[in-house]
């Protein structure tokens, strides 16, 4: 057992998949010698060597690209993209070349890579560095997308995500990899990868949230409880496919659901996840699904951007409003 | 470098080049004879494939294709190119190399079927060592870079055994070489020196846009920018075109990395049968390249030299005719895609999501087969 970051936990996650299948390769930039922006691949190009752990030129677009070929060799490419920001010049081969891949060749082809992404605010960064892409691969056909909202999920998922045969999106909570830490026992087995988990029992309302917000919705919780409501809080661990059961089994006692996420509310994650409540629990709704999530706007400034994030405050006040409805 | 290397005039006359010579490999040379049966054997290619190409066009015509993108006149440059390969090498095209899918062993009917909307491919791409067509113009420059990248680190270039050294090429166009993608691919390429092989086929327009729209230097002048050599070739030349490739093949199966090949070439027929090249090029542009025409000139040689008589061209053209017959025939025939495949082939394992709008799909298609029966 052992209490690591995670950032740690990630790079562990790495070595550790690394380890057993010499197919698999890192790619990205400064990922090397520095060990990355945020040191997620440290050491790993000393211990496997520049041909596992290749500093990539400064080109996204080639960087997925490469990655595409070297899975059709028979690899198993891991992409680390800088920042969240820094994914859009690989649009298309993400997008069009990854996630098409497998239909172009009429099932023949499989492409077992894994794109991972540090996302989300609050790290009073500038722009490009603090944005949340998930809806727009979620959307996407043929990718799958997942994110972990703590060290151990983001050790067990990464390397579930590494030996999954599709193409993973994996996101990572960027302002929670040195700050984050937990317990670790490599020896457990960890659950299914594509699962959403029940992370706090309560009665009351259902929060459901991923990745940075897990935090958010948790401290939420924690509060309301002290003010004598019990607030059931989901990580959904998954984005795309979304696992509905154990939301739906917890909308169905609580009555009540909101949706926190740090990505823009129109069009997101928040908006299937309350059509797939309606479309579940619709006799069992107490009030409208509701969503406490970034505004639609680009990434604000940094020095205002917890007026912009999801807050504690914000999360209890969509509570109010859903037990007053 | 910006030289052209030609080795058959539009005449049909043999002429030296300082640097490059054809030099048929030793497995075209016992599959056909002698030099004189290569030579006959690429006549033969290049003439089924511009058959095939002009059913295609014709199936267009009537019906039985959503769109045809035609290789008329590029015949030399993509068989050229397509037999300087070996078996083992891997090769990903745009959606205009009929040639080279030809070479590689892919059925020319099996072409028809992403633009018949019956399948995405017809062939095992793995078996073929050629993939499905790109049509995100230049993308797939960068897959090239990506699998000669594994095949480095598998370690199959500059062992000097030929059975495993192995190159790649990408195929792409005049047009793909203003895509940031190839310019990465490019620049990828000699950052790792990956053993691939960038076959543009200069034939000077996209869609309506002439090269001049495109580059003011010669293409071929842009590997030196990149770092690595190129070699403009007279696409028209099957020998030429085959000698350059063969050449570029081997510096990158050596593990001397990445080479370019501008095959300068003309697209006779219309991007797509959608298009009106009428609308933007001239009859006399057409005329001055309907004289290099890269079948003629060999067929020209051929009887110059007596390689091949009138009994030889007679039974080529009867060959043809009946392949002509069977494309057709075969493209009539081609089976009606199921509904489901889609749902079967966007993932290794399948969603819950997408398997229950698949149990949809399934259960409304039973209900019309119900229907059908009761009518």
């Amino acid at each position: 057992m052992t209490t690591l970051t995670l950032a740690k936990a990630l790079n562990a996650g790495l070595r550790r998949a690394m380890e057993g299948d010499d197919k698999v390769v890192l790619l990205g930039e400064d990922i090397g010698r520095l060990g990355g922006v945020f040191r997620i691949t440290e050491g790993l190009q000393k211990d496997f060597g520049e041909q596992r752990v290749l500093d990539t030129p400064l080109a996204e677009s080639g960087i997925v690209g490469t990655a595409i070929g070297l899975a059709l060799r028979g690899y198993r490419p891991v992409v680390e993209i800088q920042f969240d920001g820094f994914v859009y010049p690989a649009y298309d081969q993400i997008v069009c070349q990854v996630a098409k891949m497998r239909t172009r060749s009429g099932g023949q082809w499989k492409l077992p890579i894994v794109i991972r992404i540090p996302y989300g605010g609050g790290i009073g960064a500038v722009e490009h560095h603090s944005e949340s892409p998930e809806a727009q691969f979620a959307h996407t056909p043929g990718l799958k997308v997942v994110t972990c909202s703590n060290p151990v999920d983001g050790y067990w998922m990464l390397q579930q995500a590494i030996a999954h045969d599709d193409p993973v999106i994996f996101l990572e909570p960027k302002r929670l990899y040195h700050s984050m830490k937990a317990e670790l026992d490599p020896a457990l087995e960890p659950g299914p990868l594509f699962a959403s988990r029940v992370v706090r029992s309560g009665t009351d309302a259902t929060l459901i949230a991923y990745g940075p917000t897990v935090q958010t919705a948790l401290a939420a919780a924690d509060q309301a409880a002290e003010e004598g409501r019990s607030l059931e809080v989901i990580d959904l661990r998954t984005i795309s496919p979304l696992d509905l059961a154990p939301v739906a089994a917890s909308v169905r006692r609580t009555g009540r659901a909101i949706v926190v996420h740090e990505a823009h509310v129109s069009f997101g994650v928040g908006a299937e996840v309350a059509a797939a409540i309606t479309e579940e629990c619709f006799h069992s709704l107490e009030a409208p699904v509701l969503r406490v999530c970034g505004y639609d706007t680009p990434y604000p400034l940094s020095r205002v951007e917890h007026e912009w994030l999801p807050t504690v405050d914000r999360v209890l006040d969509a509570v109010d409003r859903a037990v007053a409805f | 470098m910006s030289d052209l290397i030609q080795l058959l005039t539009t005449d049909g006359v043999r002429v030296e080049d300082p640097d490059v010579a054809f030099a048929p490999d030793a497995a075209l040379l016992a599959e056909h004879g002698d030099e004189a049966g290569v030579l006959r054997a690429m006549l033969r290619d290049m003439t089924l494939v511009r058959r095939f190409d002009n059913e295609a066009t014709a199936l267009q015509r009537h019906g039985e294709l959503g769109l045809w993108p035609p290789s008329l006149g590029q015949e030399a440059a993509q068989i050229g190119a397509g037999r300087a390969l070996a078996a083992h090498d891997f090769v990903f095209p745009s959606y205009r190399e009929h040639g080279v899918a030809w070479c590689r062993g892919v059925e020319l009917v099996d072409l028809l079927g992403l633009f018949r909307g019956s399948d995405h491919v017809g062939w095992d791409p793995a078996e073929k060592g050629y993939a499905p067509a790109s049509i995100v113009i230049g993308a797939h420059a960068l897959h090239a870079v990506g699998y000669a990248l594994g095949v480095l680190h598998d370690g199959a270039v500059g062992t000097g055994d030929a059975a495993r050294d192995t190159a790649v090429l990408a195929c792409f166009g005049d047009g793909a070489t203003s895509q940031g993608d190839v310019n990465e691919a490019m620049v990828f390429a000699a950052s790792y020196n990956v053993p691939v092989v960038f076959f543009v086929q200069n034939n000077h327009w996209a869609i309506s846009e002439p090269l001049t729209r495109q580059t003011r230097i010669p293409l071929v002048q842009r590997a030196s920018g990149f770092g690595f050599p190129g070699y403009r070739v007279d696409g028209n030349d099957v020998l030429a075109t085959y000698a350059v490739v063969q050449r570029a093949l081997e510096h990158a199966r050596s593990g001397q990395g990445p080479v370019l090949v501008e095959a300068v070439t003309y697209r006779m027929g219309a991007h797509t049968t959608t298009d009106d090249p009428t609308r933007y090029r001239t009859d006399d542009e057409l005329e001055v390249w309907r004289r290099r025409d890269p079948i003629d000139r060999l067929a020209k040689h051929l009887r110059a030299t007596g390689a091949a008589d009138d009994a030889w061209f007679a039974a080529l053209e009867a060959e043809v005719e009946a392949f002509g017959t069977d494309v057709r025939t075969r493209c009539h025939a081609m089976p009606e895609p199921s509904a489901l495949a889609s749902f079967d082939e966007t993932y290794v394992e399948i969603t819950p999501t997408l398997a229950a709008q698949r149990a949809e799909v399934e259960a409304l298609l039973a209900l019309d087969e119900t229907a059908e029966v009761a009518r």
